[in-house]
């Protein structure tokens, strides 16, 4: 076998592997976006049932109007968002007025007893357990993608094609427990 | 990752079942036809028979298991938890909602079923409903969900309506013959052949039963969903506690059946009932409880 034929077969060897590399980077960054996607499916959810919450509580405690306030305030910064860290930023800020309207709602047992609140403070926590694990696929989206990105040899052809590292949908401390003690 | 594997394992074994599955029951009619002299009649009819319903087991083996089992569709109002606790598994999993059903029965059990993440059912008993909480519950699916995503769902359901198909031919032989020895018995050949097809049913089938669900039934299978349903949760404690509040509770599930024992999160004859069946006795279908639960605190 001549030197030529050896050269043709490894040129053929590295181009494939480029290819398929390279692939399966759009692939996964593909998935990122839609996983990041099932993310705002489930923040417009949370978004929408607040209004609902709100003419709830204020019918049973109009003077907390500092709290409805600060939930409303975050509601229209989530709305706002653009970009994923202002979403992040603005759902944990909805997340932190929202438990100080549910601590609120704690003082006025009437509401605490009325069907509608009930059923809509379920809803709101169904919808945080739906924000919390998509974002749990997103971010596990997002290691498989950087851990090709950084790793050789893959990263080589990573940075040739100008891949970038993507970032994680964080959550704040205070809301990873939330998500717990919404269980109980 | 060891889930890829599996599930590349898991289509290949489904694929084996339904060769062997032909291919025994193919041959075990060629013997009943060779001792009857019309062997490539039982031949042709066995492998006609046998084709079928590997191949419809393959593509019903849902809408079986789930007519077998008695399961109705939940509607997200009434079964609220299970419904959103399914939604939100399958969001985490990311594989795309499954159906849910529920079992009206007072034990408490879950399985999954169906031929790929695509069409998949996920099933609970009102009982489970009533007695976990709803962390409890979405350990139990996150356990179903990561069969559905490993493609267990697949084996056990093929599983489940070939060993049903088996243990039905079984039977109906067994009686068939019964009744025509009782009517034959001056007739000494006719007697002589019944028996030696008892002799092969029990030769034959019996194998097939033990292999099969030897096939599906992996101590490891069970370990493996355990884990990889922790990590959907991220709260392994959840299934633990589930575990030890289904493995205390006595009711046992009045539709299962010996066919359908190795779908369920927990055996559902319970360990002190002793079920008529051979199969039963034979091959214990869920890894103990004891260990399960230990190696779910660990994480």
């Amino acid at each position: 076998m001549d030197i030529t034929m050896i050269l043709v077969v490894v040129l053929v060897l590295f181009v494939g592997y480029v290819f398929t590399t390279y692939n399966s980077l759009v692939t996964l960054k593909n998935r990122i976006k839609e996983a990041f996607s099932q993310i705002d499916v489930q923040l417009k959810r949370r978004v929408d049932l607040i209004p609902n919450l709100i003419e709830t509580v204020k019918g049973y405690a109009k003077h907390e109007k500092t709290v409805f306030e600060n939930v409303t305030k975050a509601r229209s910064a989530l709305m706002g968002a653009t970009t994923k860290q202002a979403k992040s930023d603005a759902d944990n800020m909805l997340t932190d007025a929202l438990k100080s309207l549910f601590a609120v709602a704690e003082a006025y047992p009437e509401l605490k007893a009325s069907e509608n609140f009930s059923q809509l403070q379920r809803q709101l926590e169904d919808t945080e357990d739906k924000i919390a694990y998509s974002r749990q696929f997103y971010n596990s989206n997002v290691l498989d993608y950087n851990n090709k990105i950084q790793t050789v040899p893959s990263s080589i052809i990573a940075s040739m094609f100008g891949f970038k590292e993507e970032a994680f949908f964080e959550a704040t401390e205070a809301e990873r427990n939330n998500v717990k003690v919404a269980f109980d | 990752m060891t889930t890829h594997s599996q599930v590349s394992g898991n289509k290949v074994k489904t694929y084996l079942i339904m060769f062997f599955f032909v291919a025994f029951v193919s041959f075990f009619f060629y013997l009943i036809g060779k001792n009857l002299g019309d062997s490539t009649f039982y031949l042709i009819f066995g492998l006609v028979f046998s084709l079928i319903s590997s191949v419809g087991s393959f593509y019903y083996s849902d809408k079986i298991v789930l007519a077998m089992s008695g399961a109705k569709p939940a509607d997200k109002k009434t079964y609220f938890d299970l419904y959103t606790v399914t939604e939100n598994m399958a969001i985490a999993a990311g594989v795309p909602m499954p159906r849910v059903y529920v079992i009206e029965d007072n034990a408490m059990n879950a399985f999954a079923t169906g031929r790929d993440p695509q069409h998949a059912v996920v099933v609970a008993t009102t009982g489970i409903l009533q007695k976990l909480n709803r962390a409890e519950l979405e350990g139990v699916i996150a356990h179903e969900l990561s069969h559905i995503k490993n493609y267990d769902i697949r084996l056990m359901a093929v599983v489940t309506v070939l060993v049903g198909t088996v243990v039905f031919v079984a039977d109906w032989i067994t009686r068939s013959f019964m009744w025509g020895g009782v009517r034959d018995s001056d007739d000494d050949s006719a007697s002589g052949k019944a028996s030696f097809i008892l002799f092969i049913i029990f030769l034959f089938i019996t194998p097939i039963i033990a292999t099969l669900i030897q096939l599906a039934v992996s101590r490891r299978r069970e370990y493996l969903a355990d884990a990889s349903g922790a990590l959907l949760n991220r709260n392994p404690d959840a299934l633990a506690d589930a575990l030890l509040k289904i493995s205390g509770d006595s009711k046992i599930l009045s539709k299962a059946s010996n066919a359908t024992a190795h779908l369920f999160i927990e055996n559902p004859f319970k360990k002190d009932v002793k079920k008529t069946s051979f199969v039963a006795g034979l091959f214990s279908t869920h890894p103990p409880v004891e260990e399960r639960i230990r190696l779910l605190r660990e994480m």
